[in-house]
């Protein structure tokens, strides 16, 4: 009988088992996640980086040439693959984009969290959960048959560049960056309001010095998040940048960015060739840049952290 | 407990007839039934529309018909990853390329026209003018005989096979300046047809009445001038395999230049049948009247 029971008691039990399972489940997905991540990075890598070592283009010819012509060799006998101008016209776009996303974001978050929960819950997160619901195609379209004329007969210009881009962008990157920063504000502890309520601070008040500051690195971090977001988008952009590789030199003037440069040349490059590595290249430095976000993110979050 | 055996049962069968399924598909694959064919968008409606003819009249064939652009075409074909690449221009145009190892098979031929928006009030042009508005010299319509409106100018993406036999044989091999660029011929009309003072060039096929066709140095584009050379822009569409294409290719190819496939789809997509040229080109450009009988 006690034999029994010992062999009983020293089995692993069901749960036990079951937890086993549970544990190796999730590890193999885990495992699977993170090799695919270093596949694609590896892979993007030794391609980016066959320009430089393969077909010896400069580095920094590479990251400061205005001239972005793959088929074409310029005096020097080296290949025109000056990324500048897409490089730029990136920045540009999505640091606008964020500037003005910001403002509206904000406020946005600031109805919804502390002058009208309720309503603020019941309307205005349907609507942002449908923004985001929205593809990219769409956008685009809008943005081209909505966006560039408007912008045409306003800013003067074809209508085509940086300033569409930002419009577009900006209604693309509003959702992401509010409801992080919804979160931000929510997570800011109920004491903070009731103290600086009750030392006589009017809700304006309490919004400005105390809520908004308090939650300042979460929404740091929506911004930047909504910045990597702008960077990384690729369709919508391209449909109303208008795809030029100039340095953009006025707000109306048609300009291009990395992902527009890559979406339309990489179907009529050779693999292997000159002309496909350098569009690699070009994917390499979009990955190094949401990379960077990603650390400046966490970078963010740890500041925040350790101030509170 | 009892329900859960019961699920699981029933995924374990519908495995089994899925791998079942997979294995028969699997059988017919093996026979050499299907081909891919990857490669220039211009010539995709023509191969998409002639394959799905070919299966229907030949029962277990399947043509599998993607785009990807001509480089794409010619570089997975030279790998053999595909069949057949379609592509818009000769291989020895597109860089990274190995003649020596693909075979050449022309299907058709495309007609290339410059387009304007339709305020610009311009509507012919000679060379000379549209080498100056493509290299920059000219800025103005006014300057062309048009309104005083700002020249836009809108080109494909570098390496696309219209903008290369635009810059060859429009612009007499004049680059065109750095400009706006789009990736599709749709997209160009799209824009060309909605912004003032802009100019592009598509297929004659993609040309409505949204956007004003070029007359250039008093020659219509059409398709009859295409076929004595005397509209000078214009493409063959090449179907390129290996140099031992599989049976099934070679007889698909075959298919696409008969005279039944020449006669009916290639005109009614717009595209202009290889019997219909009275001249030839090759890779180099030079141009040759054909002999009265034809290949």
């Amino acid at each position: 009988m006690n034999n029994k029971l010992q062999k009983q008691l020293l089995k692993r039990s069901k749960a036990a088992k079951l937890e086993r399972l549970g544990k190796t489940v999730s590890f193999l997905a885990l495992m699977l996640i993170t090799v695919t991540v270093f596949a694609i990075i590896i892979f993007v890598a030794s391609k980016g980086l066959s320009t430089f070592f393969s077909n010896h283009v400069n580095v920094i010819d590479f990251l400061t040439g205005k001239d972005w012509n793959p088929n074409v060799t310029n005096s020097k006998g080296q290949p025109e693959v000056g990324v500048l101008p897409m490089i730029s016209g990136s920045f540009v776009v999505t640091v606008l984009s964020a500037i003005l996303a910001t403002p509206f974001a904000i406020g946005t978050a600031i109805f919804m969290t502390e002058i009208s929960p309720h309503r603020g819950a019941k309307i205005l997160q349907p609507v942002i959960e449908l923004l985001v619901g929205i593809p990219s195609v769409v956008y685009g379209f809008i943005g081209l048959t909505v966006v560039v004329p408007a912008v045409r007969s306003i800013f003067g210009g074809s209508g085509f560049g940086i300033l569409a881009g930002t419009f577009v962008l900006f209604v693309m990157i509003l959702p992401t960056v509010t409801s992080m920063s919804v979160d931000a504000l929510r997570s800011v502890p109920r004491y903070y309001r009731e103290a600086a309520l009750a030392l006589g601070a009017t809700q304006w008040q309490t919004i400005y010095k105390v809520v908004l500051r308090a939650a300042t690195p979460g929404m740091l971090t929506a911004i930047v998040f909504g910045m990597a977001r702008a960077f990384g988008e690729a369709l919508a952009v391209q449909m109303v940048i208008g795809n030029a590789a100039l340095l953009p030199h006025s707000l109306v003037s048609p300009a291009s960015t990395l992902t527009s440069v890559l979406t339309t040349g990489i179907g009529n490059t050779v693999m292997g060739s000159l002309q496909n590595n350098a569009l690699w290249s070009l994917a390499l430095v979009l990955l190094v840049m949401s990379l960077i976000f990603n650390l400046v993110i966490r970078l963010i979050g740890r500041k925040g952290a350790m101030s509170k | 407990m009892q329900k859960k055996r019961w699920i699981e049962c029933l995924l374990l069968v519908g495995l089994i007839i899925l791998g079942g399924w997979a294995y028969q598909t699997r059988q017919i694959n093996k026979a050499n039934m299907t081909i891919t064919a990857v490669g220039s968008t211009a010539l995709q409606p023509l191969v998409e529309a002639a394959g799905e003819d070919y299966a229907t009249h030949h029962l277990g064939t399947f043509i599998n018909v993607q785009g990807g652009g001509s480089g794409t075409g010619l570089s997975q074909v030279q790998e053999g990853a595909v069949d057949i690449g379609n592509a818009d221009v000769f291989a020895e145009e597109q860089k990274g390329i190995k003649v020596g190892r693909l075979q050449d098979h022309r299907v058709a031929v495309v007609g290339i026209t410059p387009i304007v928006n339709r305020s610009t009030g311009v509507n012919h042009l000679t060379t000379n003018q549209l080498i100056k508005i493509f290299t920059g010299q000219v800025h103005n319509w006014a300057q062309v005989g048009g309104r005083d409106q700002k020249i836009v100018i809108l080109n494909r993406a570098q390496g696309s096979g219209t903008r290369t036999t635009f810059e060859r044989f429009g612009l007499k091999n004049h680059r065109s300046i750095a400009a706006q660029e789009q990736d599709s011929s749709g997209m160009v009309r799209q824009i060309v047809a909605t912004t003032p003072g802009s100019i592009s060039y598509v297929g004659f096929s993609y040309v409505d009445k949204t956007v004003q066709a070029i007359r250039l140095n008093g020659v219509e584009p059409t398709n009859q001038n295409v076929a004595d050379n005397s509209w000078p822009i214009w493409s063959y569409e090449h179907m390129y395999t290996g140099l031992k294409p599989q049976p099934l290719a070679q007889k698909f190819i075959k298919y696409v230049q008969s005279k039944e496939i020449q006669n009916s789809l290639v005109r009614r997509l717009g595209y202009i049948s290889m019997a219909d040229m009275k001249v030839t080109r090759d890779g180099q450009g030079r141009v040759q009247e054909v002999e009265a009988s034809h290949e």
